[in-house]
Parts: C-alpha cells; structure tokens; sequence
C-alpha cells in the first residue's frame, strides 16, 4: 500500500501544475481587470490605473506571470488580494472556520437524515414511507438551493419573524447566548443546504441498500432466525453504505469550498463568498488561490476514497 | 445683554458647545427677529450652511445610542482611503479618517477637520488664486491620542503624491505644493491661478492619515503599513475589527473633536448579498438601520417602503445617465485603429440626425416607467449645483418632428423603411451594459427610432467588461466601437471642472493614450475647447460658471444626450437621522446620525 500511495502521490503533481495552469491561463484571459470600478471614477488620473496595473505585473505576458505565481506558491507564499491588499492565506483563515460550521453542519444534518430515511425506504420498497421518501427526495433535489433559500427567508424571517436572515461571522455575546445565536443564524442555510444534499444521499442510500438486501448472503442470515433489526443494522447496512462512504468522502471537498449560492443569499462570510467576490472584482489571486486548494482536495479526497475503498472492501487490491 | 455677553454666546455657537437653534432663540426672547439674529451669525464668521446641519442634532450627550448597523450589500475590502477603488472602500475609511472639510447637499463646504473654510474676507484664499491657506481645529487627537496638526495634513499629501505608493487619490495632490506654516496652518500652492481649489484635503479624496503611524510606509513599502487594517484616524468611531469583504466594525471615540458626538456607542458595517435584501433587511424586517446604495427599482423600493419600517432617501449630486454618439466611425480601420480620429461618423457627422436622435429620445417615459424616484430626466449635462445648471436647455419627445427633420436633410425611406442617404443607412449599434433598467431604457428608445426610420441593434455587455479599463478588450465602454452608448458617469466633486473633461477634444481616448482618455465619444469642437480652458483660469466664480453653463448648452447641441440626474438612493430605519449630501459619500456626516427616541 505504501507503494501505491507514494504513485499516487507523484501522479497527483503533474496533474496538480496542469490543473494550475489551466486555471491561471483561463483567469488571464478572462476580460474584465481588478482596477475596473477607477475607471469610471473621473478623479483618479488614468496614470495612476496604468501606474497600478503595472506594479501588479497586469500587463506582463501570462507566461511570466504564471510562473511569478508558481515560484511564489511553491516557496508558501499565497500572493495577496490586489482588492484588499490583505495575504490571501490571511482572507481564507479568516473564512475557513464560518464554512466549516455551516457546510459541515449541513453534511451531518444530510447523513443524519439520509441514512435512517433510505434504508427504511429501501428494506420495505414501494410502500406509502418509500413513497413519501422518494417523491420528497426528487422535490428535494429538483429545487434549486437559492429557491429554497429565498423560500425560507420569505417564511422564517419576513412573514414568521422567527429567524434572522443575515449571517454575522462575530458575535458579541458570550458563554450560552453566543452559542445560541451562532445556532439561531445557522438553521436556515444549514437546513436549505442538508436538505438538498441529503435528497440525492438518500437515493443513494436507498438504490445501495436494495441492491445489498437482495444478495444471497442476506436470505442465509435472516433463514438462520436473526431478527429483522439484526439483519438491516449488521448485514444490510455495513455492505450496503461502501459506496456512501466514498460518496461522501468525495464531497469533503465542498465541504472546505463553501457553497457559493447559499453563502451570498444568507451573506454568510465563508470560503464561497469570498470566491464570488473575488471573481467579480477580478481580484486574480485570490480566485486563483481558492481554486488551487478546491483542486489539491480534490485530488486529495479522491485518493483518500481509494484507500477507504479497499479497506472497507478486502477484494479491492491497491495495484 | 452686553456686547461682551453676546460676543460670548457668539463663540459658544462658533465651537459647537451652544447651538445655532438655541442661540436665535435667545435672540428671539430679546426681541429680534430670526433672521437678524443668522446674520449676526453670519457676519461673525459662523456659515450658514454648516450650522444648519449641526443643529438639526438633538442629542445632547455623546454616546447612549447602541449600536448603528449599517448594511452594505458591496462590502469593503480595504480601509485606506488613498487606496480606495470603489465607493464601498471609501464608504468603509470615512467611519475612521476624516477631510479638512466635506461638501454638503447643496454643494456648500463644510468644515471638519479645519477650523474654518478658507475665503478671501478671512485671508485663507489668495486675490491671485494660487493658494490657500487652511486654519486647522486645535485640539484634536488621533485615536491613540496623539495630537492632529498640520505635519499630518503635509505628509498626507506626500504620502498620495508619491508614485510609488499608486494612490488613487494622487491626482488630487501630484500638482499642488503643500507648506506647514505653523503647527495649525497649512498653506497649499497651485502653479497656475486655480478657482475650484477645494480638491486636495476635500471629501473623499482629502482624508487625512497620520504621520506617525504611516510615515515608514510610503511609496514602495505603502502595502506593509499595518494600518491598512488597522487604522487610526480622528474620526468618530474608532476602530475595533476588520474582516475584508464582511464586517468591519468600530467603537464610539470619546475624544471627538465635536462635542455631544457621536451619538452611537458602536458601529458595524455589515456586507455581501445584493441590494434588493439589503433594502429588505432595513425596510421590511428593521434587523438593519441603514442600506447603501439601493439600486433597485423603484416599483420595489415604494412597495417595501409601505411596511412603514423605514424610508428611502434620495441625494442628488451630479451623476448622469447620458447616451453619447459616436463622432467617429467605429467601422473603419485607419492605421489598424477604429473609430480613429481621422474619421467622421457617416450619419452623426449631420447635425440634422444628431437632431433627430435627441428628438427620439423620450425621456419623460423613460423616468417615470423605469427610475421612478431615482432619477429625473434632464437636458443638461451638469445638474448641479445650482449655480452651473443652465436654463436654457429643454428636452421634447417628438418622433414626427425627429422623421420631417430627416426628410428634409435628404434621408429618405427606402423600400426595406430605413432611411439612407448617397448609399448611406440609418442603422446603429446601441451598445451599454447588462443592467435591468439599462434595456429597458434601449428598448424605449429603439422603439421610437424604428418609427422614424432608424433601424437600431442592441448590444449588451456585462458591466464587468463594459467599465474595465482592458487595453486590450473591444467591448469596453472607452474603446467605443460602436455608434451609440449609454452608461451613467459620476460627478464626485461639487464643481465641474474634472466632470467636463470628457467633452474636451485633447481628453479623446484613443489608441495612442490606450483608451485612458475621458472624451469617450471623441466629439471635436473647439468653442467647447475655449470654454473650459477659459473657465479653467477664470477666477470671478459667476463668470466662471457661465462658461460652465455656454458649455452645456454646447455639448447637448452636440455628441451627448443627457437622460437622467440620478440620485444616490439609500433606505434608513425610520427613526434614524442621518443627514447626506449627494456631492460625497454616504457616510460623510456620520457624526452627525443620530436616533429619534
């Protein structure tokens, strides 16, 4: 295994610079420029736009540019925002925590609610639960997250006034009350996000379950006198929650990404806010930044499922 | 009362510790008249103006207030305000730093930092016009105590001037030289006679940072100040937390310089989400005090208004919607350029269709369908103030008037009802940016020049790429290739000097300045020209606006149809005053905000 690892690994670097490149080189050639909004202020003196775009390095040839961003990144320095000013591996810390929360709550929130649901719906398929299940699961999926987002906000905060509907990363109070504001905040997008997500896991959950239940293995079990519970817990859901297991594993990255749509509806200061805004400022190196980690978890994430694929699955050989 | 009594009162209303409104009631009890008793005011150096808006402050303690919560749906990135790059930015460093002075709503100065505002009966400004002495408020401190003087104000100036640093606010700073004559005394010298000398040290661009914290980074070591995000000004609010694109908060200062302010015991500057939510966190819910910049249609506005949490407020400066022609053709390559100055427009180049296209124009549909509120249609290009807005101008809808004045310069319809003339079509491109009003407005105005016999395509570009300044990209608003464009351009001072610089011939943008010039339409008149140049030199104000005014009226004869005044909209809780001007940012006058019990 530790072979297989260490390939893995030097295969990942090639792919890793190529990915980068790619990245940088569409960033470049994508118009628009950081200094946009001076050029509509009649003040500033067209001097000094072309005095800044030439110490950013705007107008030299993406070749030189990029390799500028490489040497710097493999030295650990992240470059800074050109709209802030601010190192961008200081903007994304400051953000990591708030994505975190909210997104990995809603992950939590998904499983929890997917894997009782789908193995329920698939050990007695076609009945009224199953049905319910499945037709709330494709309700669940088809609405897009900034519909749903918008729907809770008219409701919890507008017409209920339950719930605010403006993330704040910093809350003064402290001990129980910081908590439960923290909490309060949150409900709406960790709901609007695990719900969405734990739609398409519980289909997930409920097609493996089905395909696990009818395997001959599972006549023998419940033939030998084990109890229904018994034989769902033990045998059906261990086998049959493999490939949920590398599902999930491959959503982590999304996980560290933020979710871009939910974090601008709910102004929610996370990783995926960041990179929007960076992306209508044109602010290169941040976008640039965020995008390379997104793609190093990836990569990461998916080598991770390999091996928890063969340790979970015996028959799975690391060659 | 006594001379000495009065003298006395006088002053107290001079440094703030008495109001304006409580001195003339005084006067009222002795029997004078209101006015009599602003006079008495006015003659002994109290403005007008700046009293009016300080006493429309009731509190009467500072502090007290809670926090003031305000919502922008652009956050800001970074808060030195010589790095500004949006409004948002400048909107952020304004909560900190503070100008000498500000221009209120009616495009009055306003002192701030200075002790009073420089004028030729108090010997600040100069009979020949090339400099002006600023008194600076004694008694001010820094927010880590040390005092403000006029070695501040100094390095302020290098500090923006220096290339190196790439201040966007060093147009303002790179032509005037700037003296300490005493510790609260600054003189500011012009190479030539300057009439508009209230740039430098103004507004947003003349917010001053302190030396000694800023002296070690200017120029090439400016990024690395620690105050970037961290500042430390005299303004109301010191800081306290700073999160780029999201919270920016701050507490109330205890030693500002204006007595009984600020009324808020903190700040927050909340950002992110668009500006339809924004509108709805302060209207509809009241979670927020204050919503920036709503642009947002007024059908919305009016609809969230009648919650009756809160209200939108409008501010006029000069910002204008304008549709310019193109003078040049943008579909000739001359010395492998566009739209070159060599070449003439094949249709705009005839004054009648110039004539006609302002005819087609309908501008009074256009507001009342599609800005409402936010804005009012104009014939002119400079709005304000008021003593530079010409009255001789006037707009009409007339299509028919538009079609006979073609006919009668010899574009006929032809069979396909276009009109052309020696081989020549009436067909347009319209372009602008993608922005919901924006297409509506083409589609009006496409509409009505179809009746007429001119075909028009649209063309949309996103704003990202319309307004950027890419050398390199076609689609950008200076690069111009096409026949018509619209795009609303702020005026950012109350005086029309650097506005009007985009009908001048020698600002045209053009390849060889890489479209950095501001002539966008490239339009070439040369009594334009001597009028601003006139103007430039001129230092009787009243002459000097009416060049102001004779280019106006030249200008919309011309290349450019002004549309809209638009206003710099906001939406406030309902008990929140918070006096604005239209002629600076937002938060301008934030010492002044305070909360009707």
């Amino acid at each position: 295994m530790g072979a297989y690892l260490l390939r893995r690994l030097l295969i990942a670097i090639p792919s890793l610079l190529g990915i980068s490149l790619i990245l940088f080189t569409v960033l470049a050639l994508a118009p628009g420029d950081p200094f946009g909004e001076l050029a509509t202020n009649p003040n500033v003196p067209p001097k000094v736009r072309e005095a800044l775009r030439l110490k950013f390095g705007l107008d030299d040839p993406i070749l030189v540019r990029y390799l500028h961003w490489l040497t710097a990144m493999l030295q650990g320095d992240w470059g800074f925002s050109f709209a802030s000013r601010v190192n961008v591996d200081e903007l994304i810390l400051q953000r990591l925590p708030t994505t975190l929360f909210v997104v990995g709550s809603s992950q939590v929130l998904a499983l929890l609610i997917a894997v009782p649901v789908g193995i329920l719906a698939a050990i007695r398929p076609y009945s009224v639960f199953d049905q319910v299940a499945n037709t709330l699961a494709f309700i669940g999926f088809s609405l897009p997250t900034f519909f749903t987002g918008l729907l809770f906000i008219l409701l919890f905060s507008l017409t209920l006034d339950w719930l605010p509907f403006v993330y704040q990363a910093d809350i003064s109070a402290t001990g129980w009350r910081w908590a439960w504001e923290h909490v309060r905040q949150a409900i709406m997008p960790v709901c609007v996000l695990g719900f969405f997500q734990a739609a398409s896991y519980t289909r997930y959950v409920r097609a493996s379950v089905l395909d696990v239940a009818r395997l001959d293995y599972v006549t023998t079990a419940r033939a030998k006198g084990l109890s229904d519970g018994t034989v769902t817990v033990r045998h059906i859901a261990r086998n049959a929650l493999i490939p949920v297991v590398t599902l999930v594993a491959l959503q982590i990255p999304a996980v560290f990404g933020g979710a871009i749509v939910t974090e601008q509806i709910f102004r929610i200061p996370g990783i995926g806010s960041l990179l929007i805004n960076a992306m209508l400022a044109n602010d290169t190196p941040v976008v640039m930044a965020v995008t390379f980690v997104f793609a190093c978890l990836v990569v990461l994430f998916n080598l991770v499922a390999d091996l928890l694929y063969g340790w979970l699955d015996p028959r799975i050989s690391y060659r | 009362m006594t001379e000495h009594d009065l003298r006395t009162m006088i002053g107290e209303v001079k440094d703030g510790s008495l109001s304006r409104r409580g001195f003339v009631r005084r006067m009222l009890a002795l029997g004078l008249t209101a006015p009599m008793a602003g006079m008495m005011l006015a003659q002994n150096g109290v403005a007008f103006a700046a009293n009016a808006l300080r006493d429309a402050y009731k509190p009467t303690k500072a502090g007290g207030g809670g926090p003031l919560k305000l919502l922008f749906w652009q956050a800001a990135t970074l808060i030195n305000p010589h790095f500004a790059i949006g409004t948002k930015d400048q909107e952020g460093s304004r909560i900190f730093y503070e100008p000498l002075a500000a221009w209120d709503a009616d495009g009055n100065l306003f002192p701030i930092l200075a002790a009073e505002i420089p004028s030729k009966e108090n010997g600040g400004v100069a009979a020949d016009g090339r400099s002006v002495t600023w008194k600076l408020k004694p008694n001010v401190k820094w927010h880590d105590g040390k005092p403000f003087t006029a070695d501040d104000v100094v390095f302020t100036a290098e500090y923006a001037a220096n290339p190196a640093t790439a201040a966007v606010t060093s147009g303002s700073y790179i032509n005037v030289k700037v003296e300490k004559v005493d510790d609260l005394t600054v003189k500011l010298s012009f190479k030539e006679p300057t009439p508009f000398w209230a740039d430098a040290f103004v507004s947003s661009a003349g917010m001053v940072i302190p030396k000694h914290i800023f002296a070690d980074y200017i120029g090439d070591k400016s990024r690395d100040a620690p105050a970037n995000l961290a500042p430390v000004g005299t303004g109301p609010y010191k800081f306290s937390e700073f999160r780029p694109g999201d919270t920016l908060r701050g507490v109330r200062n205890p030693d500002y310089h204006v007595p009984n302010r600020p009324f808020f015991d903190s700040i927050e500057m909340k950002g992110g989400g668009d500006a339809v939510s924004a509108a709805r966190a302060v209207l509809q819910t009241g979670e927020y005090d204050y919503a920036w910049n709503m642009q947002v249609e007024d059908e919305i506005l009016k609809r969230l208004e009648a919650e009756g949490k809160g209200r939108v407020t409008m501010e006029y400066g000069g910002n204008l919607e304008f549709l310019l022609l193109n003078a040049t053709d943008p579909n000739v390559e001359v010395d492998g350029e566009r739209a070159s100055l060599k070449t003439k427009h094949p249709a705009f180049s005839d004054p009648a269709v110039r004539k006609a296209m302002n005819l087609l124009v309908n501008r009074a549909a256009i507001q009342q369908y599609i800005y409402g509120r936010t804005g009012r249609a104009t014939a002119n290009v400079f709005n304000g103030p008021a003593p530079f807005v010409s009255k001789n101008t006037s707009f009409a809808f007339e299509p028919d008037k538009a079609a006979q004045i073609l006919e009668d310069a010899g574009w006929k319809k032809g069979g396909d009802g276009i009109r052309a003339k020696d081989g020549k079509k009436l067909k347009f491109v319209f372009q602008t940016s993608i922005n919901a009003p924006r297409q509506k407005t083409q589609a009006i105005i496409k509409q009505a020049a179809q009746k007429a016999g001119i075909e028009m395509e649209l063309k949309s570009v996103p704003g990202s790429v319309f307004f950027s300044s890419d050398v390199a990209n076609p689609d950008t608003y200076p690069h111009f290739y096409a026949d018509m464009e619209m795009y609303t351009w702020n005026m950012t001072q109350a005086d029309p000097a650097v506005f009007a610089l985009q009908y001048v011939s020698w600002e045209a943008a053009t390849k060889a300045n890489k479209w950095q010039g501001r002539n966008i339409c490239r339009m070439q008149n040369p009594e334009v020209d001597a009028c601003y140049r006139a103007a430039q030199g001129e230092l009787d104000l009243v002459k000097r606006a009416a060049l102001f005014v004779k280019m106006n009226d030249l200008v919309v004869a011309d290349y450019v149809l002004p549309l809209l005044h638009r206003a710099q909209v906001s939406a406030i809780n309902g008990k929140l005053q918070a006096p604005a001007t239209g002629w600076d940012n937002s938060l301008t006058f934030l010492a002044e905000w305070y909360k009707q019990a």
